[in-house]
């Protein structure tokens, strides 16, 4: 465990979060999500937990973000509130 | 409205985080967790017991056998309960908005081919350590057959469902789930047929040349085959199910 990565880590991961809340297209919350996928793929790597890690990277960053892909493709783009 | 949910969001993050200070320091021996008796056994008695040096693979695979298994069984009702939403059979192609030809024709792109040709070998090569290692290192049936799914899903991503299709076609998807949870399960039942508990690998030694202990570590990787089974193949049957309209015809 390292201090200062830990830090930067779990702010990007808050600031990911946040903006995939906030942002109002649907494809670009898309991608910002598959990136908290993989800062999160981080930090369980970093915590030891190496299989749940490339579990996350496999599934959480890779898989689910081409089935919401593909779930987005099928709607109008932009949210309507 | 929103101002309620802000102020309810804001409660229940001081409350998670007020909790924090309860918690036990990270990987502390002392933990409630790690002082029970039977933690305190998987660590001490896994490796004389099963001859797997993963802990969580033994414990996945052997102690708690039955979860694993219908664990599978409850991925394996999952994709099917899927087919059985999105999958239309029949011809009335309605929702399809593109031209025809970026149907038919696989997309020609020479780097995204390319480097695909490459990766793909890479990542199944690796899916099947994962699993093949499973006992051995971090990894298993459930992380393997993921990883293995997923580069199928890259195949279609690069050229088109129907390439994809054409390694991987629809029956053979529901044989591979079903035939993984048979694998399991049968292990389970040979070990019931010799006369031992089910799922208690240990009497397995009397179909192969080894000791209880080596059965009970070599059924734990048949079992980890057979989730892999299962999980590639309903990693693969959602992702065409939920792409192509749920007619297989077309790609992402």
């Amino acid at each position: 465990m390292i201090w200062a990565f830990d830090l930067i880590l779990l702010i990007f991961l808050v600031i990911t979060a946040i903006i995939a809340l906030q942002v109002r297209d649907l494809l670009s919350a898309t991608m910002i999500f598959g990136v908290y996928s993989f800062l999160m793929c981080l930090f369980w790597a970093e915590m030891g937990a190496v299989d749940v890690a490339f579990t996350e990277a496999a599934i959480g960053a890779g898989v689910s973000t081409v089935f919401l892909i593909a779930t987005v493709f099928r709607t109008s783009r932009r949210s309507s509130d | 409205m929103k101002i309620i949910g802000f102020i309810a969001v804001c409660i229940t993050g001081w409350l998670l985080l007020s909790a924090i200070n309860d918690f036990p320091d990270f990987g502390d021996p002392h933990s409630p967790a790690n002082g029970y008796r039977l933690s305190q056994y998987y660590i001490t008695d896994t490796f004389t017991d099963t001859s797997v040096p993963n802990m969580v693979t033994a414990v996945l695979a052997d102690y708690r056998g039955y979860d694993t298994l219908f664990e599978t069984v409850v991925i394996f009702t999952a994709g099917i309960a899927i087919i059985g939403i999105l999958r239309r059979y029949g011809s009335s192609d309605k929702s399809v908005g593109r031209s025809k030809a970026f149907i038919e024709e696989p997309r020609k792109d020479l780097l995204i081919h390319t480097t695909c040709r490459l990766l793909i070998p890479i990542i199944q090569l690796f899916a099947l350590y994962v699993i093949a290692h499973g006992h051995h290192s971090p990894g298993g049936g459930f992380q393997g057959g993921a990883i293995f799914g997923a580069s199928f899903i890259l195949l279609a991503l690069a050229h088109n469902l129907k390439t994809a299709e054409k390694r991987m076609p629809e029956r053979r998807i529901l044989t591979l789930a079903g035939v993984g949870i048979f694998i399991y399960a049968g292990f389970g039942l040979a070990c019931l047929i010799l006369g031992n508990n089910f799922l208690d690998y240990s009497i397995l030694h009397k179909l192969l040349p080894i000791t209880p202990i080596e059965a009970r570590s070599h059924s734990m990787l048949g079992v980890e085959i057979g989730v892999a089974f299962t999980v590639t193949a309903i990693m693969f049957s959602i992702y065409s199910n939920l792409v192509s309209s749920s007619r297989m015809k077309e790609g992402l």
